[in-house]
């Protein structure tokens, strides 16, 4: 069972919707013990990083407890984001610090949010990214971009270069909405589903 | 029939107005609407003489395969009643749609909106009664946040500027008096994410968009803009990503009856050099 953690960011039907569309089993909750007890563990999110003060007061412990034990993870948007130190959004707000570096706004050079289909480009031996095509189009909704790191497995292109997708070992996040991003996406899930 | 202003708006170059080099390869949306009358798509000449176009699941399934980046349901009904028909079919064609899914007509309250995301939207679409209490911008971005709201403007200017063109409400049959520029600005301060601009004048016509007045509102604004209103034939979308400045453009009836399939127009949209998502 794939627990989709519920901490009031926003609408997460549609990842709940993506899933079963792909015949995985999932749950939508904010119960440590059903955090506990999933196989693997989605953050989804959209919306204001401070939402993860909700996330950090009651399930920070349970999952990154999951984390520890090998468990797969994904961050999606704002979930992705968590994985950083913070986000210049909500600095009193900490992140996960499971990777380095702090999200910041997009240069004043753009506009923001960054609304719509971009391609991302992809490095070789990333497992969630296996069988998508490289410089396939996906969906962005967001106005905060997670730093490039050498833990970044894939980067789009707006006001300068930002990681589109990271990976280490059992931990993934992806700025993009996998579960609004066609056929890409749903592999991208299904690779998830898979782990 | 409205009168087709002499002089057209000149064409630029793709991209102009634009930076090409910082905004990277984000490419400009092209949207399927789909008007919802009971439960049935229709499609109206200048929000009127509605014909039957089919079933909304249905066509919204056709549009995501044939390339089109996003679909819109408008309940164009809604105001006189048939929420619970409309909840039914958000929910019917979002059970296996997996591109962004945007639902407007008649949502007044959070809980409308809260009701049409549970049954799998993405973002919601507000016209009239965020005109009549625009607090509920900040109410529906504040807990579903800014991505997820819409704001939708149908505005009429005549042959008058771009500057002066009008908001009008309850399906476009009552003038309010208020600026649209200055509206979609109001709408921007109080959280909404982007802005879907008809224009009443070219709305079924099939003459083109208003690529002075979506031009306005896009400088208005630095939210996404998304022209509605007057889409004939493939030259009327690069005007309005060019001379129009439009992020996205939606239409309905075009791709509904079959006058020019998506993934045509999507090709034709990149060989003018406009950023298209393609293949999809």
């Amino acid at each position: 069972m794939i627990a989709i953690v519920d901490y009031g960011a926003g609408n997460i039907s549609s990842v709940k919707k993506a899933l079963t569309h792909l015949g995985a089993k999932s749950e939508v909750t904010s119960d440590p013990a059903v955090i506990a007890a999933a196989d693997k563990i989605i953050v989804p999110g959209v919306g204001h990083f401070s939402r993860c003060e909700t996330l950090n007061h009651h399930l920070r412990k349970p999952v990154l407890d999951a984390i520890a034990q090998g468990k797969p993870f994904l961050g999606i948007c704002v979930g992705m984001q968590w994985l950083f130190s913070g986000s210049t959004e909500a600095p009193e707000t900490p992140g996960a610090s499971l990777f380095a570096g702090e999200c910041a706004r997009f240069p004043a050079t753009v506009k923001s949010p960054h609304v719509g289909w971009n391609q991302i480009d992809i490095r070789d031996g990333s497992r969630l990214l296996r069988g998508v095509d490289d410089k396939v189009f996906v969906y962005y909704t967001h106005s905060y971009r997670a730093p490039m790191t050498d833990a970044t497995v894939a980067s789009s292109e707006y006001g300068g270069e930002f990681s589109a997708a990271v990976e280490r070992d059992n931990v993934f996040g992806v700025q993009f909405h996998p579960e609004k991003s066609g056929a890409a996406g749903l592999k991208i899930l299904e690779n998830f589903c898979a782990l | 029939m409205p009168s087709e202003r002499s002089q057209r708006e000149p064409r630029e170059s793709a991209l102009s107005g634009d930076t090409p080099s910082a905004n990277g390869r984000l490419t400009k949306r092209i949207i399927a609407c789909l008007d919802v009358d009971a439960g049935r798509v229709v499609k109206g000449i200048k929000f009127q003489q509605l014909r039957d176009a089919g079933d909304p699941a249905d066509l919204a399934q056709l549009h995501a395969n044939a390339g089109a980046d996003e679909i819109v349901l408008l309940d164009i009904t809604a105001t006189s009643g048939g929420r619970k028909t409309l909840v039914e079919t958000v929910r019917r064609a979002a059970a296996h749609l997996f591109i962004p899914f945007t639902v407007g007509g008649g949502i007044r309250t959070l809980e409308d909106a809260a009701q049409v995301f549970d049954a799998g939207a993405d973002k919601v679409s507000v016209n009239s009664a965020a005109v009549a209490d625009p607090s509920l911008i900040e109410q529906i971005a504040g807990r579903f946040g800014s991505q997820a709201v819409i704001v939708a403007i149908d505005a009429k200017r005549g042959t008058n500027a771009p500057e002066s063109a009008e908001v009008y409400i309850a399906g476009g049959r009552k003038a309010t008096g208020r600026n649209a520029l200055e509206w979609a600005r109001e709408a921007e301060s109080r959280g909404a994410g982007e802005i879907l601009l008809t224009s009443m004048d070219r709305d079924g016509t099939g003459a083109g968009f208003d690529c002075g007045l979506t031009a306005a509102v896009a400088q208005a604004v630095a939210i996404p803009v998304i022209a509605s209103g007057g889409a004939g034939n493939a030259a009327h979308f690069i005007d309005v990503f060019t001379a129009g400045k439009a992020d996205a453009a939606l239409a309905a009836s075009i791709f509904h009856f079959g006058t020019h399939a998506v993934a045509e127009l999507k090709q034709t949209l990149l060989a003018a050099g406009i950023p298209m998502r393609w293949p999809c």
